[in-house]
């Protein structure tokens, strides 16, 4: 990543950009190169990268069906033409890595994209309004978080009935309040900041006030957050399928490929241990970018903890 | 973190104490704790009492059959208090827990309640071992880590510890199953002690090596020492982790202070700088974090517990979510939630009578 001065990169780095998009770019060019020189956080990019193109391009990278049975050719080693071994039904263990890669993304996606929104609303509505909105609000926020996560997912799936949406659903409801405090704090700190005012003043509603001009404002450490809960929600997710309650077979999800393979642990070790690498190294991926993107974003905490 | 911004952005200068608040500061410190404690116990309750509705399981079928009569039906219907208002069923809930009373386990055909009593040493005795693991290792490895701060050993120490984060346990616990009792012999197998050795010991405490030692049965002592090191230790991997990350951030934070410095000046030799003056002060916030990571060991030893055959309170949690035993299933989350509730505010309010700067 040389400085250039003219092209593309001068137009990200101007000083003084003409548009709002510009500047926006400009501040995320700013952090993506801030976090290329955090070597840690450069290989947690890197390892999501790779599972994002492995989610996107599964069945062309896949030398095999990650569903097709090859009885003739159960649990053989890991070998050139099966980098990871096969299973007990002859499938390429590679191949079904590979595809899990879609259902770890979609898992994680789709808490994110569940638990995010609700805990900021939460928190945003319950900061600025304060009072007994808050003390409500808040309230109810720390019970979820004074339980335990794994039991409480453990508990609404065993309702739910096993299967992948159950499981994302039950992990979403675990996953909101961190998000909700985490905004609350955020809001306090600018409730009575006089952009609010003069937003107020011009005649904007409360949910206009909370909706442009506060939650935007949560995102960068909202984001932080997510990151790095994102390890513990693949876990989790993992645990579930281990369990039996998350992705149904044939699924190829990582967590109850591990679980079959541990029928195998002594005799055929990479059935169950080679599904358990990629959990590892998606998951680290997430705790290197998420530590990588504090530094970067919230200069406060240094490359503390 | 977030109690920073709180209080600087909203209250600004510290209210004036109001005179007679300053008296009764403690005893009303106690009533608010257990007024919290009180409603966050209300809302663990509330949890499991909404699952317990919401499950496709008819709780009347499970109990009369499917053969029975609509009669009959109804009639078992209204004796279970089904036919009442949910508030009204809430609050019968609330009561039979509070008596003690679970219901019954449909697999084992006992109270919860004693089963859960019979289980929940073995869970605490792996927790306990777990947590003593996490601490010995993790502590030093974090303050390590803090002095040693950008070097290589920080590196590897704090990699170390996002492998904590990024580790299934059951994976683990499979791993070292393979490989040190499979492959190596250095350890027991499955399970809380050798088959040989079952039920030699009568349980007085429940806890096996507390148990052996009382009846003098060194033989059973050491089985089951050989049984509980693999999955405490692996137990106490994830607590080390956390304990390491909080630690080295603990101590980065004192290290950068004057107070730090000037001893470093008047000539205080280093490891006193370190281990009695940075470390002196981060004694307490280590304690609620110590308890933190103890009470997320018991729920994961959930995952632990599956992997090893440990008739502990997860693998009874485990069995009966397979066996659609529901009773079973909310008796346990309720307990897991009630233990990891009380340590956690119990911590916190350890931490707000240690450290003198909470006090007013």
């Amino acid at each position: 990543m040389s400085p250039k001065t003219t092209g593309l990169s001068a137009w990200l780095t101007d000083d003084a950009p003409a548009s709002r998009a510009q500047a926006n770019l400009g501040r995320a060019y700013d952090i993506f190169r801030r976090l290329c020189r955090n070597p840690l956080a450069a290989l947690g990019m890197a390892i999501l990268l790779v599972l994002v193109i492995c989610a996107a391009f599964a069945p062309w990278i896949a030398p095999y069906s990650p569903i097709g049975q090859d009885l003739p050719n159960r649990l053989l080693p890991p070998s050139a033409a099966h980098w990871m071994g096969t299973d007990e039904l002859g499938r390429d263990i590679f191949s079904r890595v590979v595809h899990g890669a879609r259902l770890t993304l979609l898992i994680v996606g789709l808490v994110a994209v569940i638990s995010a929104p609700v805990g900021l609303i939460l928190g945003a509505v319950s900061g600025y309004f304060g009072g007994w909105v808050d003390r409500i609000l808040m309230g109810i926020t720390d019970i979820f978080l004074s339980l335990p996560k794994l039991i409480l997912a453990l508990a609404f799936v065993a309702a739910l009935g096993p299967g992948i949406e159950n499981a994302i659903i039950a992990i979403a409801i675990t996953a909101w309040p961190p998000y909700a405090r985490l905004a609350r704090a955020e809001t306090l700190t600018f409730r009575a900041a006089e952009f609010v005012q003069a937003a107020r003043l011009a005649g904007g509603s409360h949910a206009r006030v909370i909706g442009l001009h506060i939650l935007p404002l949560c995102t960068s450490s909202t984001i932080i957050r997510v990151t790095l809960d994102m390890a513990g929600i693949i876990l989790t997710a993992a645990g579930l399928g281990f369990l039996g309650l998350g992705a149904q077979p044939p699924l190829p999800e990582w967590g109850a490929m591990i679980s079959r393979g541990r029928a195998f642990i002594l005799d055929q070790w990479w059935v169950a241990t080679m599904p358990g690498f990629a959990i590892i190294v998606v998951s680290l991926g997430f705790c290197f970018l998420g530590d990588g993107l504090r530094d970067v974003l919230d200069p406060k905490s240094g490359d503390k903890a | 973190m977030s109690t920073d911004v709180e209080s600087g952005a909203i209250s600004g200068p510290p209210a004036p104490v109001r005179r007679g608040g300053r008296r009764f500061a403690g005893l009303r410190r106690l009533a608010e704790f257990l007024v919290i404690l009180a409603f966050t116990f209300l809302g663990l309750l509330a949890i499991t009492f909404f699952i317990g509705r919401v499950i496709p399981i008819d709780p009347v079928l499970s109990v009369v059959g499917d053969r029975a009569t609509t009669a009959q039906y109804e009639a078992a219907r209204i004796a279970m208090g089904l036919d009442q208002p949910l508030p009204v069923q809430f609050v019968h809930y609330v009561g039979d827990v509070f008596s003690g009373d679970l219901g019954r386990s449909v697999s084992t055909n006992r109270p919860v309640a004693d089963d859960l009593a019979r289980v929940f040493p073995a869970t605490l005795e792996m927790a306990t071992i777990g947590i003593v693991i996490g601490v010995l290792l993790g502590v030093p490895l974090g303050v390590l880590s803090a002095v040693k701060r950008g070097r290589l050993i920080d590196q590897l120490i704090r990699i170390f510890a996002l492998l904590g984060y990024s580790v299934p346990a059951f994976w683990l616990g499979l791993v070292g199953l393979a490989l040190f009792y499979a492959g190596l012999g250095w350890v027991g197998g499955p399970g809380r002690v050798d088959i040989f050795y079952d039920g030699l010991v009568d349980p007085v405490t429940g806890l096996l090596l507390v148990d052996s030692l009382i009846a003098g049965d060194l033989d059973v002592f050491f089985s089951a020492l050989d049984h509980i090191i693999l999955p405490a230790t692996i137990l106490g991997f994830f607590s080390l982790a956390y304990i390491a990350r909080m630690t080295r951030s603990f101590m980065l934070d004192q290290l950068g202070q004057e107070y730090v410095t000037t001893a470093r000046v008047k000539g205080v030799p280093e490891w006193k700088v370190i281990w009695v003056h940075a470390f002196g002060t981060i004694r307490v916030p280590l304690i609620t974090v110590i308890g933190l990571s103890y009470a997320a060991l018991l729920e994961g030893s959930v995952m632990i517990e599956t992997v090893f055959s440990w008739p502990g309170i997860g693998n009874y949690l485990t069995t009966a979510l397979f066996n659609a035993d529901m009773n079973a299933v909310l008796g346990a989350t309720l307990v897991i939630g009630t233990v990891f509730i009380l340590i956690n505010k119990l911590s916190d309010v350890l931490y707000r009578i240690l450290d003198p700067r909470s006090r007013t």
